[in-house]
């Protein structure tokens, strides 16, 4: 009998999450992108996870018979002015250019959230020294400021990673403080202080669940800024420097044979916006499925 | 309305000398300065290093170092190149036309392109504008100016000879780069105000101007767009942040002159002072034009005002 009934249960459960599972639904017109982003992000990725499967030649093959050839089956985006496959190039070029990127949000975000999360909690004094100078910082256009934090420091991969991560940190720390704001006095978490609960425990167990989701969607869009302007950078110069360029470098350097071989600076490019584009799609997706008011319209 | 102005404006003071701190501090904690950049073409002799930094209140405490930095600043002394020499400031000045009118034919095909897409997608929500509209936002903002840039030379000065690829003489010279940068403040606008269009098309007055039988035109161009205004100023306050460091990749992909080709050359020279001194000079602009945003629409919106006195 208790097994008959056990099993009931699971069965129960079982439909349940399927019924949620049926039920997760995004508008037509985005599901279709949606799906055609999600693979343009997972081929990328395994370009930088992988390279060497995807790449058909070395990137740092140059073969002198083959200068600025046009795009054909045989080099699918054409030959560089050094006779590289400018193909290859791009496949190995996503790896430090998606890698700063996917550092500096990670970056970013943990830091700009736990400020502004402990900002928001704590109140008070400390809230008030360190919003303020959120609010500096905010007063330089992200942009410059990890310009001249990248310019300042020297070019390598871990300054990078600091320079775009520094700029992107008000925002984070603005918008999880103001999601904290609006919890704390929520009706559950004034019952859970009532009964003398730890106010660490209320902050790991109450408080951060209910406050991933703006992050989440934050953090998207703002893997998209951090690539735009990671290879920004890279273009004028400040990039790392390695015998495989990142696309903003690659870039750069086809801009200089543009009027020869249109294809040297258009390819790494298209990368660059695609990969972009389709984690803005994502990330409005996201935004729209975990907000209960977008939904509904 | 004075109490407004005067809160609004010691904000302002407040966050530039916030904004003054944080250069200066990038400046002072960096293990590189300029004398570095200065040693560097010269022989470094330890003693002579030595000297310099003595002579230009390097090794100073910080809280010195900071009050010189404010002083000169007030002063309009913004420091000197480390290459040539010659006074920030002045170097600023005379690049800065050029970047004030890129900046401003931008802002202008923004809003331009921004506004009717925005509001042609809200009014037209679920057909095939709406889905043009929020592509073309899509791209805007998410495509690399430095690309868009290269795209735009290709197509129309190599290709169709339409405009010239690069320079900053007269008119034409502008077209392409402003475009440019254009189209990422397009994206932007363009979200925004489709997003508020909807909200404020499904409140309880446009219902009620339906029920009075108002046309549908006077109703979505009369009032709903009316509302829907103030996110886009608003929105065009964070632009030109964006616009401002934007100019760095543009007008080195054009060959303009202007001060983001300013910064971009300081870069490959690593002439930190006027990298520092336009940082900072961006960050007064940025810090003015958005209190002159912020009081603007105080002015036009009742509410805002209402709701910033706190009363």
């Amino acid at each position: 009998m208790k097994e008959v009934i056990s099993e009931w249960k699971d069965e129960k459960r079982f439909i349940i999450a399927k019924k949620k599972l049926v039920n997760i639904r995004f508008p037509k017109f985005k599901n279709f992108f949606l799906w055609i982003s999600i693979l343009v992000i997972m081929f990328l990725t395994s370009c930088a996870i992988v390279p060497e499967w995807i790449a058909p030649y070395s990137p740092t093959a140059m073969r002198s018979d083959q200068i600025l050839l046009a795009p054909s089956l045989q080099h699918l985006f054409g030959t560089d002015y050094f006779g590289r496959d400018v193909f290859s190039l791009v496949v190995h070029g996503s790896r430090p250019a998606l890698l700063i990127g996917v550092c500096a949000v990670l970056v970013s975000s943990l830091v700009g959230s736990a400020i502004g999360m402990i900002a928001g909690y704590v109140g008070g004094i400390v809230d008030v020294i360190v919003m303020r100078i959120v609010e500096m910082m905010q007063s330089i256009p992200g942009v410059l400021l990890a310009l001249a934090l990248a310019a300042a420091m020297g070019p390598s991969f871990r300054n990078l990673v600091i320079a775009i991560a520094i700029s992107a940190v008000p925002s984070y720390a603005r918008v999880m403080r103001g999601q904290v704001l609006s919890i704390k006095n929520r009706p559950f978490i004034l019952a859970s202080r009532s009964i003398g609960t730890a106010n660490s425990v209320i902050f790991f167990k109450h408080i951060l669940p209910h406050s991933y989701s703006p992050l989440l969607v934050m953090a998207s869009n703002g893997l998209g800024t951090a690539i735009l302007t990671s290879s920004g950078l890279s273009f004028l110069g400040l990039g790392v420097v390695s015998d495989i360029p990142d696309w903003g470098m690659l870039l750069s350097q086809g801009r200089n044979y543009i009027a020869a071989g249109w294809w040297i600076a258009t390819f790494p490019g298209l990368a660059i916006a695609l990969f972009v584009l389709a984690v803005n799609i994502i990330g409005d997706s996201l935004r729209d499925y975990l907000d209960p008011k977008k939904r509904m319209v | 309305m004075l109490k407004l102005l005067v809160n609004r404006f010691l904000t302002a003071l407040i966050v530039l000398f916030g904004s003054l701190f944080v250069v200066f501090s990038i400046n002072y904690f960096l293990p590189t300065d300029v004398v570095d950049t200065l040693m560097s073409m010269n022989s470094s002799d330890p003693e002579v290093v030595q000297n310099l930094r003595r002579e230009l209140g390097l090794d100073l405490p910080f809280h010195t170092q900071f009050l010189n930095y404010i002083t000169d600043i007030f002063h309009g002394d913004f420091g000197t190149s480390a290459i040539d020499g010659e006074p920030v400031i002045n170097k600023i000045l005379t690049q800065f036309p050029d970047t004030v009118l890129l900046t401003l034919a931008s802002i202008c095909i923004a809003g331009a392109i921004g506004l009717t897409l925005g509001v042609l997608s809200a009014v037209h929500q679920n057909t095939i504008v709406d889905y043009v509209a929020r592509v073309i936002g899509l791209f805007g903002i998410s495509m690399p100016t430095f690309w868009s840039g290269i795209l735009l030379i290709l197509i129309f000065s190599i290709s169709l000879g339409w405009f010239p690829a690069m320079g900053s003489e007269g008119f034409s010279s502008l077209v392409l780069p402003s475009v440019t940068l254009g189209l990422v403040g397009a994206g932007f606008i363009v979200r925004v105000v489709r997003n508020s269009m909807l909200e404020i098309i499904h409140e309880n007055f446009i219902l009620t101007l339906r029920a009075k039988g108002l046309s549908e035109r006077v109703i979505m161009y009369r009032h709903a767009l009316r509302n829907a205004l103030i996110p886009a100023i608003t929105m065009i306050g964070v632009i030109i942040g964006d616009f401002l460091g934007g100019t760095v990749v543009v007008e080195t992909v054009f060959a303009r002159q202007g001060v983001g080709r300013l910064v971009a050359d300081a870069i490959v020279a690593k002439d930190l002072p006027v990298i520092q001194g336009v940082v900072f000079f961006t960050a007064i602009l940025y810090v003015v034009i958005n209190l002159v945003i912020d009081i603007s629409y105080s002015i036009i919106d009742p509410r805002i005002r209402r709701n910033q006195l706190g009363g």
